[in-house]
């Protein structure tokens, strides 16, 4: 029986109500009295040396409150960058600055060249269009694998190439590599390329700033999943602010898939310019813009090789990898190719011997970040990609493949640095095959054919670090910040609950699910515990909402926190019952004397705690407690998906047919929600197989610069998913034994998508090996016929 | 957007009047115009709205059998209203953007923009629709002049656009998976005296008739009639979303598949 | 600067705007009704759907001086009298069609001038009714299975709640 309420149930989202009433306050909804506008003037070409950037026409122009350029920012720090990793010389990656405002030289489509404050929008465009650039243009750095060679132009004349790092995991032998690559019955390699991709959360990214000149105190309400990183950063690297006085709110923000955790040279300049103008400044980034300057997602180039031996068990992989940073280090940018990306390349397989190899360029291009799963769709595409290949060469059925090298033994300590905890792949593996009814896959194939189309059935499996991340790990591994959470649980004296939250909800759903835990812990209404988050002045202190992490590590500080209050409660119970403290049981939201009948409801004790007049001594009056967590582990969420597709052989047009997915995310507290979350990845994973595609041209300029040419999933394109996550093995490490759902849906779906395309055309007669993503009517045409 | 002033007369003259003025510019649906403002990609001194004008808009049969649409009749109001008189057309006005793009764009606005990749020039030339304007009948086969460019004269609006209803026709469009635009559409109308094969989305100089196709399907009419054929690539379109080469072979399929659906 | 009045969610209102004053900012600045959400400049996304006479519009790609005179319908008019979520609003919450909500109102309106034309779509004809409305957060699914639950279809078959 599903249950109707606490941990385990499907409640229903109470922030729903103001979200389909229009009542939700997302950042562009607030407006400051007196605010001004600020209009950011963008590099229109790729690479350029600024020699002259003269304001003089524009500063007179109606409504000018005043212009800023690079020159103001002198002094002022650039944007930092979150995680230095280490080459594999243990050197320092090189580390370019990266200015509020371009200075020197612009190095991407979109860098901000000014920004000009107006009374209204529209004059601070008219302003900036009386700007008088003198712009000497460079030739565009775009192409990885040339950029890495010894001559090429530089992005930035400071650093001594456009290599951010050239790194390694794994075996460090080359020769004990190759020797494993030599003696290998098989060996089949693959040359891929993940495409790069913008997150695209539908609300654009927003800021208003104020400054208070008599409390000398900023307020800055900002599209963020992480407010009080972006406080952190913006105080401590780039302005130079006291963080006690400087208040940062994100309040509904509108998604975010990575996006938006990244600190913004446009949420600084507003903060700056909010006490430089005295006015509160709001920008506000158009789609057009958000293409230009939000931080972008995925490309890789990479080339796998796997190795098997005589009895198809994998042997050894080997990955080298080109990853485009774009022209600078967006915050957390240069740990996605490295640490969540090379530590996922055992997959859910014991592959004893892998060496992963990853040049992280610079390159003129809007700078790459995480994006919904970051890295780990980047690792779990090669190996699942070059797992079917091998399959089709050796002519032996893919399941039958995975499941023969399946990890089955844990803990495991893959020979990637990670300790896999827990998981059952074979567990996820039944449940896909039955829920995908993989046996009538024929039937279905042979109905498709008669309608002239090809059918395909791909399946792979996935694994994801999540519930990011232990500190001292983090730490030795180059990130600059703990990524604990924390929460307070506030008891107020009639007994509803606020409960203070470092995670942010952008829409996975927390003020709903979150209360379910404590309600539940308790025993009480989930209506009597409100959530509270997102804004640096109410909750305690918080890393934000990325990586799967929110219920993981932040659900983890609450359930301490919720621990502790019952544990103060159970004293001031113990006192009222007149009993001994031990002998005191929480359940349903009675204290009693554990074998009588006697009992206090939970009221009564947090009125007793406000309202102390019959109370213990030794007890301080209030029940309020906070918690910081700080995981022991990362989390291992892991699954297997099935996708079949069928294609027009004369277009080369593929539709998506069916899509299963079965996961295991150990312990579940709103199963709607996980299925939500994973029906959103999947459609995020089904547009990066089919339609996404962020591609600049020779020159640097975006081609995909808007929604009329970067390709977005839309209701047509998709179909009903079939979500299971019934094959549970919890988190070891966690109170909750929970793993984390939000990432695994973009995950693990992409290879899925393509592997059956490929499945498809092969049973067509067509040899087709590989298609580059996103595999678009053109480009499966183009392999058929080619 | 730039500042424009900003008028709706309810009569073709006033409107014909109020396009005079220096730099003004006809407003029909506004679904490409908008956006276009917003880029700053144009500046109007006036923006005159066609949608107050009572006489340009809905559809009716002539006395010849053929179909009248006004100029600032609403896609959404042709996929409705022609459906029974001429279905394919009415088909292709239910394939333009989206349901609250169609409530507003207008026949009259997407022809005098001819984007090359719109559905309704193929509509209109294959058809052999003729356009008429506050001045003059013009022949879709005059009226198209290559991308984004028609024979309008400044300040000329569409007011009415004639379509002769064929034996059978088809519109097939295959998306271009961003925009929705047509990545290759085929316009096929058979008439009595002959075939009109139309094809937008493709051509580097929009939409155009594919007289080989024709010449084929008049001879006979079955998909078969195609084999054979081939579009030449070079002057196809070759962007992110399709080779010169794919479109040239898409032009063929649809045209196939509109013979199909004819037959 | 020109007036302009309409009718928005059942009440008469008017304001001073100029010719390049959109409906959706009318809406948001000048009525502070703010559930009307802009997400793209290209008129693809639909967050910024509402009802101009009855019919779905991008409020971002239409002047307000074009809705002179008309009855304009917007999110914040859709619950019901007594303040409840009107069945759609009901069954988007019930089938967790909504994550984010910055789409939400957008889905809603274009919903409701699907059901109001097609009173019991298929699951392919909501697909394509929705073409001009992006969600990035639920995949579609429940949307979906929201609008046919709406429409009195029984969609408990549907795979995953």
């Amino acid at each position: 029986m599903p249950k109707d309420s606490g941990i385990g149930a499907s409640s229903k989202r109470r922030e729903d109500v103001r979200f389909l009433t229009g009542a939700g306050n997302y950042t562009d909804d607030i407006n400051a009295r007196g605010q001004a506008y600020v209009h950011f003037l963008r590099s229109d070409i790729a690479h350029g040396r600024i020699k002259n950037v003269d304001t003089s026409a524009a500063e007179g122009m109606p409504g000018v409150v005043r212009i800023f350029t690079g020159k103001d920012f002198e002094g002022v720090g650039g944007i930092p960058c979150g995680w230095e990793v280490t080459d594999r010389h243990g050197a320092p990656m090189q580390e370019p600055a990266h200015p509020i405002l371009a200075q020197g030289k612009v190095r991407h489509v979109g860098d901000p060249i000014a920004a000009v404050v107006a009374d209204s929008l529209e004059q601070a465009r008219d302003a900036a269009e009386a700007i008088d650039l003198d712009i000497e243009e460079l030739p565009a750095v775009l192409d990885m694998k040339a950029a890495a060679q010894d001559g090429a132009t530089l992005v930035h004349d400071d650093l001594k190439n456009n290599i951010c790092y050239d790194w390694h995991l794994g075996e460090a032998d080359n020769d004990k590599v190759d020797e494993v690559f030599a003696n290998a019955a098989h060996v089949t390699t693959l040359d891929l390329v993940n495409n790069r991709l913008v997150a695209n959360p539908m609300e654009p990214r927003v800021a208003v700033a104020e400054y208070n000149r008599g409390t000398e105190e900023y307020t800055l309400y900002t599209t963020s999943q992480n407010p009080h990183v972006i406080r952190l950063l913006m105080c401590a690297f780039v302005l130079g602010l006291p963080e006690h006085k400087v208040r940062v709110v994100a309040p509904d923000v509108g998604g975010g898939f990575g996006t938006k955790i990244f600190h913004y040279a446009e949420e600084a300049f507003c903060t700056f310019a909010a006490k430089a103008c005295n006015r509160p400044i709001k920008w506000t980034a158009s789609r057009s813009e958000a293409f230009m300057s939000d931080a972008q997602g995925r490309d890789h180039v990479s080339t796998i090789e796997l190795a098997l031996d005589a009895d198809n068990n994998f042997v050894g992989l080997r990955t080298n990898t080109y990853a485009n940073l774009g022209a600078y280090l967006s915050t957390f940018s240069s740990s996605v190719p490295t640490w969540l990306h090379g530590t996922l390349m055992a997959g859910n397989y014991k592959t004893p011997v892998i060496q992963v190899n990853v040049k992280a360029m610079f390159t003129n291009t809007v700078p790459v970040d995480a994006y919904r799963g970051a890295g780990r769709p980047e690792a779990t595409f090669q190996i699942e990609r070059v797992i079917d290949k091998a399959a089709r060469e050796l002519g032996v059925d893919p399941i039958a493949l995975r499941r023969q090298n399946f990890i089955t033994e844990f803990p495991y300590d893959t020979p990637v640095a990670l300790t896999y905890d827990t998981g059952n792949y074979h567990g996820t593996m039944d449940k896909l095959e039955a829920a995908a009814d993989l046996a009538g896959f024929a039937a279905r194939r042979a109905e498709s054919e008669a309608k002239g189309k090809l059918r395909g059935l791909g399946v792979n499996c996935y694994i994801e670090a999540c519930g990011i991340a232990p500190s001292n790990i983090v730490g030795m591994l180059g990130a600059r910040a703990g990524l604990y959470d924390a929460a307070t649980v506030r008891v107020n004296a009639t007994g509803s609950i606020s409960v203070m939250v470092g995670a942010h909800s952008h829409g996975q759903g927390h003020e709903t699910a979150f209360p379910q835990v404590v309600a539940d812990m308790i025993g009480i209404d989930e209506s009597m515990v409100e959530i509270v988050h997102g804004d640096t002045s109410k909750i305690p202190f918080g890393m934000g909402t990325y990586g799967s992490r929110s219920l993981a590590v932040c659900g983890s500080a609450m359930v301490k926190a919720t621990e502790k209050v019952i544990e103060k409660a159970k004293r001031i119970a113990a006192h009222l019952l007149e009993a001994s403290e031990a002998d005191i049981e929480l359940k349903d939201g009675q204290f009693s004397i554990a074998g009588t009948d006697k009992s206090v409801a939970w009221g009564d004790v947090t009125l007793t705690a406000y309202v102390p007049h019959n109370y213990p001594l030794e007890v301080e009056p209030g029940l309020e407690e906070t918690a910081f967590y700080d995981p022991a582990n990362f989390t291992f969420p892991a699954g297997a998906y099935a996708c079949e597709v069928e294609v027009d052989p004369e277009t080369g047009k593929v539709s998506i047919e069916k899509f299963t997915a079965a996961d295991d995310f150990g312990n579940i507290v709103n199963p709607m929600i996980v299925d939500g979350q994973v029906h959103g990845g999947i459609g995020q994973g089904i547009g990066q197989a089919l339609l996404e595609n962020c591609a600049y041209d020779e020159n640097g300029q975006l081609l995909s610069a808007s929604y009329m040419d970067y390709a977005m999933p839309r209701a047509d394109d998709v179909p009903f998913y079939a979500v299971d996550h019934s094959s549970q093995t919890p988190c070891t490490h966690n109170p909750l034994g929970v793993k984390g759902c939000g990432e695994a849906g973009a995950i693990g779906s992409p290879p899925a998508v393509v592997n059956a395309v490929l499945d498809a055309l092969n049973s067509g007669g067509k040899a087709v090996d590989h298609i580059d993503m996103p595999v678009s009517p053109s480009r499966v045409w183009t392999a058929m016929n080619g | 957007m730039y500042s424009f002033e900003f008028e709706k007369p309810s009569t073709i003259a006033d409107a014909v009047t109020a396009l005079e003025g220096e730099e003004a510019q006809a407003l029909g649906g506004g679904q490409t115009l908008i956006p276009t403002l917003k880029q700053r990609l144009a500046a109007p001194s006036s923006l005159v709205s066609l949608n107050g004008i009572a006489e340009m808009k809905g559809v009716c049969v002539e006395d010849d059998g053929s179909l009248a649409i006004g100029g600032a009749t609403t896609h959404a109001t042709v996929a409705r209203e022609a459906a029974g008189n001429y279905p394919a057309l009415a088909a292709l006005a239910g394939q333009i953007g989206d349901p609250a793009v169609r409530n507003r764009g207008t026949i009259g606005g997407s022809l005098a923009n001819n984007d090359p990749a719109a559905c309704y020039p193929a509509g209109a030339l294959g058809s052999g629709a003729t356009i008429i304007t506050n001045a003059r009948q013009i022949s879709a086969d005059d009226f198209f002049e290559g991308m984004f460019t028609t024979a309008l004269d400044e300040g000329e609006i569409i007011t009415s656009v004639r379509f002769p209803v064929p034996q059978a026709a088809s519109y097939q469009k295959f998306l271009q998976p961003a925009s929705r635009f047509a990545l290759v559409g085929v316009y096929l109308a058979r008439f009595a005296d002959g075939v009109r094969v139309a094809v937008t989305g493709a051509s580097e100089d929009g939409v155009f008739r594919w007289s080989e196709a024709e010449e084929a399907l008049n001879k006979e009419f079955r998909g078969d009639a195609l084999m054979g054929l081939r579009i030449n690539p070079a002057n196809m379109i070759g962007d992110l979303h399709g080779s010169k080469e794919y479109r040239a072979h898409l032009v063929g399929v649809m045209t196939k598949r509109a013979v199909e659906a004819c037959v | 600067m020109t007036q302009v009045s309409m009718t928005v969610n059942g009440k008469p209102v008017s304001g001073d705007v100029e010719g390049r004053t959109l409906l959706s900012s009318f809406l948001r600045d000048h009525l502070s009704l703010t559930g009307t959400h802009v997400g793209c400049d290209t008129a693809q996304c639909g967050a910024c759907v509402v009802h101009v006479d009855g019919e779905a519009v991008k409020s971002c790609n239409m002047l307000a001086l074009e809705a002179d005179g008309s009855e304009v319908g917007t999110i914040e008019g859709q619950a019901n009298s007594d303040g409840s979520l009107n069945t759609i609003q009901q069954a988007f919450q019930d089938h967790h069609g909504l994550q984010c909500g910055f789409c939400t109102p957008g889905m809603v309106m274009s919903a409701a001038a699907l059901l109001k034309e097609n009173p019991r779509p298929t699951e392919a004809e909501v697909r394509k009714y929705l073409e001009g409305n992006l969600c990035r957060c639920t995949g579609y699914h429940n949307i979906v299975k929201a609008i046919m639950a709406a429409s009195g279809q029984n969609v408990s078959s549907i795979a995953a709640e």
